[in-house]
This record gives C-alpha cells, sequence and structure tokens, in this order.
C-alpha cells in the first residue's frame, strides 16, 4: 500500500512534559487522515514533526518515502502546512503575502501573481486583496494562511484544527475545501477536536490522548466501538411525551430515557432507523422543538477508550 | 448563507515548476524576503523616526551647548562631530532588524518559511539586508540636517560616499549580531534592551565626542581597541580629511570578522530553535 506519509513510534518531550510518547500515523495517497484528540493530546507536535519543524527525540517519520529530519528539503517540496494559529504576515496584504510564497517557491513573478489572483478569488478574498493581512477578520486570516499554504500545490497537506473559531457556515465552506483538495488528489492530515468533522471528512481517524494513539479506524468502525448514535426529540407539547416514547420504542426497539422532563433519548444503530422515527412522528401530527440524530461527543468517544473524559492532561510518564 | 467558496472548482495544480528547481536559490530567496523587510518598513514609516530624530537631538545638543567649550567654534566641532553621529545612528538602527526578528519568530510567521523548501539562512539574510534601506534613510537624513546648519565635507563626494559604504557594511555586521540576539531571547523587548546595553559603550566609548587624548588612560585603551572607534576615524578621514588607510583597514578586518563569527551563530541558533 502506498503512503502519502507515514509516522512510527514519534516521541517528543518538552523539559518534563511529553507531548508524544510514541505515537503511529499514516495516511494513503489521496485520503483524508483525522487526527482526533482533546487540548494538549500532542496534535500540534506531531503537525510539526511531520512538518520538519520539529525534530522528534526518537522514532521516525517520512512524507513520500523521504525522511523529515534527514531529508527535510525534498520533504518541504511536497508539504503543505496550515498551522493551529495563523502565520500570515500581517504587515503585507493578502496579494503580498501570497506572491511572496510564490516567489519563494521558484514561481516566475507572473505566476507568483496568477497563483495569488487564482486563490484569493478562490478563497473569496479578491475584495481584501489589496489590504494588510491585520485589517482581516479571524476566518478571513484563516483563509489567506490556507492559501498560503496551496501556492505550491502540494501533494501532502497539515491542517491543524482549520475549524476552530469558525462560524457554522465557514466551517461548511472549510470542509468543502479540504474535500475538493482531496478531490484533486492531495492527501490531507486534519487536526481536529470534533468527533463530527473527523467523522464528515476523514477516511481514517487517529485518535490521540497524552501524545498516544488509542484508537485508530474509519468513522463507521470508531463510532461502533464509541457506543451508538442518539436520537434527540423534545415534543412542543411536553404532555404527548408519552405517545414519543411509544414510537421511539417501536422504532428502535430500545428503552427512551427521559434525561431531562420534556426531553427523550435512544440509542439507534442505523441512520435509516432515525427516518422511519421521524416519518412516524410526523404522521402522528407530534410537533417538535428539537429533533436530532446525535454523534457521541468526543467526550463520550474518550470515555469510552479510556475510561476518563477528554480534560486537559496532567503530568504524563514518559 | 452565502456560500462564498467555490469549493467544486479546485485550482488547477498544472504546469507549476517545482520549487527548489533553479539556481542561486539563496540569493533569490533571501532578496524575495528582503522585499518583505522593506515593505514593511515602508508601511510603517514613523518605525524610522526614533533612528532618525536621536542623531539630529545629538547633533543640536552636542555642537550647540558643549561645541563652543570643546573646540572652541561651533562649526570646526560641527565638521569633527558628524561623520562619528553617523556611524552610531546607523549602529542604533541596526537594531530593529533582531527586534522584528524575534517578533517574527514569535509570532509564527517564521513556521511557514521553515515549511518552505529554501535555505535556513534565507528568512535571516533576507531580514538583514532588507534593513539596508534604513541605514541609507539615516544617513540621508542626518547630511541633510547637518548641511542645514552649515556642515560640508572637507573631502570629495566619492571619499564621503566611501564612508557611507563603509559604515554600512559595518552595520550590516553589527545587525547579525542582533539577528543572534533575535533567535535566541523571548521577547522584543529583551532584545532591544540587550542591544542598547551593548551599544551604549560601543559608541560612546570611542571618540566621537573628543579627541582620544583628552580621555583618562583606560577610555584611551578602551577607545584602542574599539572597533567601533575605528570606524568613526575612518569616516572621519574619508569625510572631512585625515588619516585613513590604518583606519579604514581595520574596519573592514573587524566587519568582516563579526559577519564571520555571528552569521554561522544566527544561523546554526535559528535552526535549532523549536
Ligand atoms: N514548545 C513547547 N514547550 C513546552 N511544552 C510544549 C511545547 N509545545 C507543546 N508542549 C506541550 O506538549 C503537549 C502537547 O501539546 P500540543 O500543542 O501538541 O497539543 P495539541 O493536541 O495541539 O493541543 P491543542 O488542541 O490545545 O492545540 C502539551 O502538554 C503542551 O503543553
Ligand atoms: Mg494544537
Amino acid at each position: 500500500m502506498s503512503y502519502a506519509f507515514e509516522a512510527e513510534g514519534l516521541v517528543k518531550r518538552f523539559g518534563t512534559t511529553t507531548a508524544l510518547a510514541g505515537i503511529d500515523l499514516a495516511a494513503r495517497r489521496g485520503t483524508v487522515l483525522g487526527v482526533l484528540g482533546p487540548n494538549g493530546a500532542g496534535k500540534t507536535t506531531a503537525v510539526r514533526i511531520l512538518a520538519t519543524l520539529l525534530r522528534p527525540d526518537s522514532g521516525r517519520a517520512t512524507v513520500g518515502g523521504h525522511d523529515v529530519v534527514r531529508d527535510a528539503g525534498q520533504v518541504r517540496r511536497l508539504i503543505g502546512l496550515t498551522g493551529q494559529y495563523a502565520s500570515v504576515d500581517e504587515d503585507l496584504t493578502g496579494t503580498q503575502n501570497l506572491v511572496l510564497i510564490g516567489r519563494l517557491l521558484d514561481l516566475s513573478r507572473r505566476d507568483a501573481r496568477a497563483r495569488a489572483a487564482e486563490l484569493l478569488a478562490w478563497f473569496d478574498l479578491t475584495d481584501a486583496a489589496g489590504r494588510p493581512a491585520k485589517t482581516y477578520s479571524g476566518g478571513m486570516r484563516r483563509r489567506l494562511d490556507l492559501a498560503a499554504s496551496l501556492v505550491g500545490r502540494p501533494d501532502v497537506i497539515y491542517l491543524d484544527e482549520p475549524t476552530t473559531g469558525l462560524d457554522p457556515a465557514k466551517r461548511e465552506e472549510m470542509w468543502g475545501v479540504v474535500r475538493s483538495l482531496v478531490d484533486d488528489g492531495s492527501t490531507v492530515l486534519l487536526t481536529t477536536q470534533y468527533l463530527d468533522e473527523a467523522d464528515a471528512l476523514a477516511d481514517e481517524i487517529s485518535v490521540i490522548d497524552h501524545g498516544r494513539v488509542i484508537a485508530h479506524g474509519t468513522p463507521g468502525e470508531l463510532k461502533r466501538i464509541a457506543g451508538s448514535q442518539t436520537i434527540v426529540v423534545r415534543p412542543t407539547e411536553p404532555e404527548r411525551i408519552g405517545e414519543v416514547a411509544d414510537i421511539l420504542r417501536a422504532g428502535t426497539g430500545a428503552e427512551p430515557e427521559l434525561p431531562r422532563p420534556g426531553l427523550l433519548t435512544v440509542p439507534v444503530e442505523n441512520d435509516a432507523t432515525f427516518t422511519a422515527v421521524v416519518r412516524r412522528l410526523d404522521e402522528a401530527g407530534i410537533g417538535v422543538v428539537e429533533l436530532a440524530l446525535r454523534l457521541p461527543s468526543l467526550d463520550e468517544v474518550f470515555f469510552t477508550l479510556t475510561g476518563h473524559g477528554a480534560e486537559e492532561p496532567t503530568e504524563v510518564a514518559a | 448563507m452565502t456560500t462564498t467558496i467555490r469549493a467544486a472548482a479546485t485550482p488547477p495544480r498544472t504546469g507549476a515548476p517545482r520549487a527548489g528547481s533553479r539556481p542561486f536559490g539563496l540569493a533569490r530567496h533571501s532578496l524575495s524576503l528582503a522585499g518583505r523587510s522593506l515593505i514593511k518598513t515602508l508601511r510603517t514609516p514613523e518605525q524610522l523616526l526614533d533612528v532618525t530624530l536621536q542623531p539630529i537631538i545629538f547633533v543640536v545638543i552636542f555642537v550647540y551647548l558643549l561645541g563652543g567649550a570643546i573646540s572652541g567654534s561651533q562649526h570646526a566641532y560641527l565638521e569633527f562631530l558628524l561623520p562619528a553621529i553617523m556611524v552610531q545612528t546607523v549602529l542604533f538602527a541596526s537594531i530593529a532588524t533582531g527586534v522584528s526578528l524575534n517578533t517574527d519568530v514569535e509570532k509564527g510567521v517564521f513556521d511557514r518559511f521553515r515549511s518552505l523548501p529554501i535555505a535556513r539562512s534565507a528568512p535571516l539574510v533576507g531580514s538583514v539586508v532588507g534593513d539596508l534601506v534604513r541605514f541609507v534613510v539615516c544617513i540621508a537624513v542626518l547630511f541633510a540636517f547637518g548641511y542645514a546648519i552649515g556642515f560640508r565635507i572637507g573631502t570629495d563626494p566619492l571619499s564621503t560616499l566611501a564612508a557611507c559604504l563603509l559604515t554600512i557594511a559595518f552595520a550590516f555586521a553589527v545587525s547579525w549580531i542582533g539577528v543572534l540576539l533575535g533567535v535566541l531571547m523571548r521577547s522584543p523587548g529583551a532584545v532591544q534592551g540587550t542591544a542598547f546595553l551593548l551599544l551604549f559603550p560601543l559608541t560612546f566609548g570611542t571618540n566621537m565626542m573628543v579627541p582620544t587624548d583628552t580621555l583618562p588612560g583606560w577610555l584611551q585603551w578602551w577607545v584602542g581597541v574599539n572597533p567601533v572607534a575605528d570606524v568613526m576615524e575612518a569616516a572621519r578621514g574619508l569625510i572631512i580629511g585625515g588619516p585613513v588607510a590604518g583606519p579604514v583597514t581595520r574596519s573592514l578586518l573587524w566587519t568582516v570578522a563579526i559577519i564571520a563569527v555571528f552569521a554561522p551563530l544566527a544561523v546554526r541558533a535559528y535552526r535549532r530553535r523549536a
């Protein structure tokens, strides 16, 4: 099988903190690897090692077959990095930022300009192209930062929490960008704290915690491990809650719970069941204030996998 | 919802030359990055205010307050002082390189450069080269002010130009010390403070203001070994006349030596910085 990048047994310590305690990560060409983990899990550290910005204390990693330490120069020809915090130059305009990167990638002045204009248009920044980046909103900066990492048409793209802090609409757009990058043949490493994001985008997910991979699989496999999805219903008229419970029981074969007055939840095995439940509620003429199919939260996933919630790490033993 | 990003249409991947395929990479990349520093300087010209006003204030204070007492004639003193002030000013202007570099490293701007297939030293060389224009601005402002209050060069324009270039070359070398500080230290303020502490004895511990033979013995010794004194001496010789060969040679040797030591140290420190 051909991997776009592969990391084995990466260890990285900062003083007494063990940021990575021996993790393996790999993605096949043209796929998205989701790296899912809470704050401090080691996501950024892993990305920085794969992007040649940090050297691992032990373990090895290759991108396109090139070692990230020994052949760092070769690796840098293949990758594009969008760090967790935007690293655009605030004093330069959007165009100047992108043209600079293009020039550093040995595009001719004309090609660099053309590429900058193309990316600015693609990320809807054309109107702001001539303004210094310090006047951009957070979301615009994010997009410019992502554009900067795409100037060289990299084969492998690292996106470190690309949607944290974006509003829901912008988040959906970012998802669209990731999908089109993959359609275009790139391989993407995407870190996130949200299971739904990993579920929506990733072909495979590595769940990391305290610098270790605690689970790896396709989104479907992980959801199975992590426990089923949940239907949540809150009827408009609280007195009809009994009828709703009957429908849920009939539809799923499981006993609904009443975590709060007026709100019913029931575990469900597959999406089709949800559709059936929705139809039956409709047929019975029951209005709803809330009706959703919920994935287990990251916290629930962690609870299942580790027996503890996704809290900040305390000291991790080496 | 206004879906602004046209996610369906991907920017084409065709026809881009692979990075790093052309020769003279370090020079070209450094120049591109120098262009970046230049844009930043031009966009915030107020950054140049302190380094251009400071020499003017010094000239005014020293010439009009002390000039009469020191050399009997304010005009003679202006001739004596101005070349040395030029050297001092340009050295102080060179601090900014280390300070802005530190800001860039802290802010993560350099992370992007470090993930590109360019020489590790290119961003550092770019910063130092890009700041050369600051030196030119400082010198131009100082000379303009000097001429307005009666300064005249005593040699010829070519020698004066040589003095300016020598000063700029030396400041370029000193910038690398600033770059090393900028890479090693934790905050721009710390870089600025440390650089000032280093530059005060180097620039004031000279015959900038009074002839060496009027100084106490230990200070005469310091002036003798201080490279900045050599550069001031050389600038003075080239601009108003006087001995030139010795000080110019020593200045050039110092310039080369400082670059040879501090540029590799700075690049090494930058490479190591996580
Ligand atoms: N430069 C550093 N110096 C000291 N400790 C560090 C450094 N970088 C990371 N760490 C520590 O290593 C651990 C992992 O950090 P990392 O940034 O990789 O986590 P993360 O998964 O990206 O977290 P987040 O979701 O908050 O971005 C944390 O405990 C962090 O404090
Ligand atoms: Mg992080």
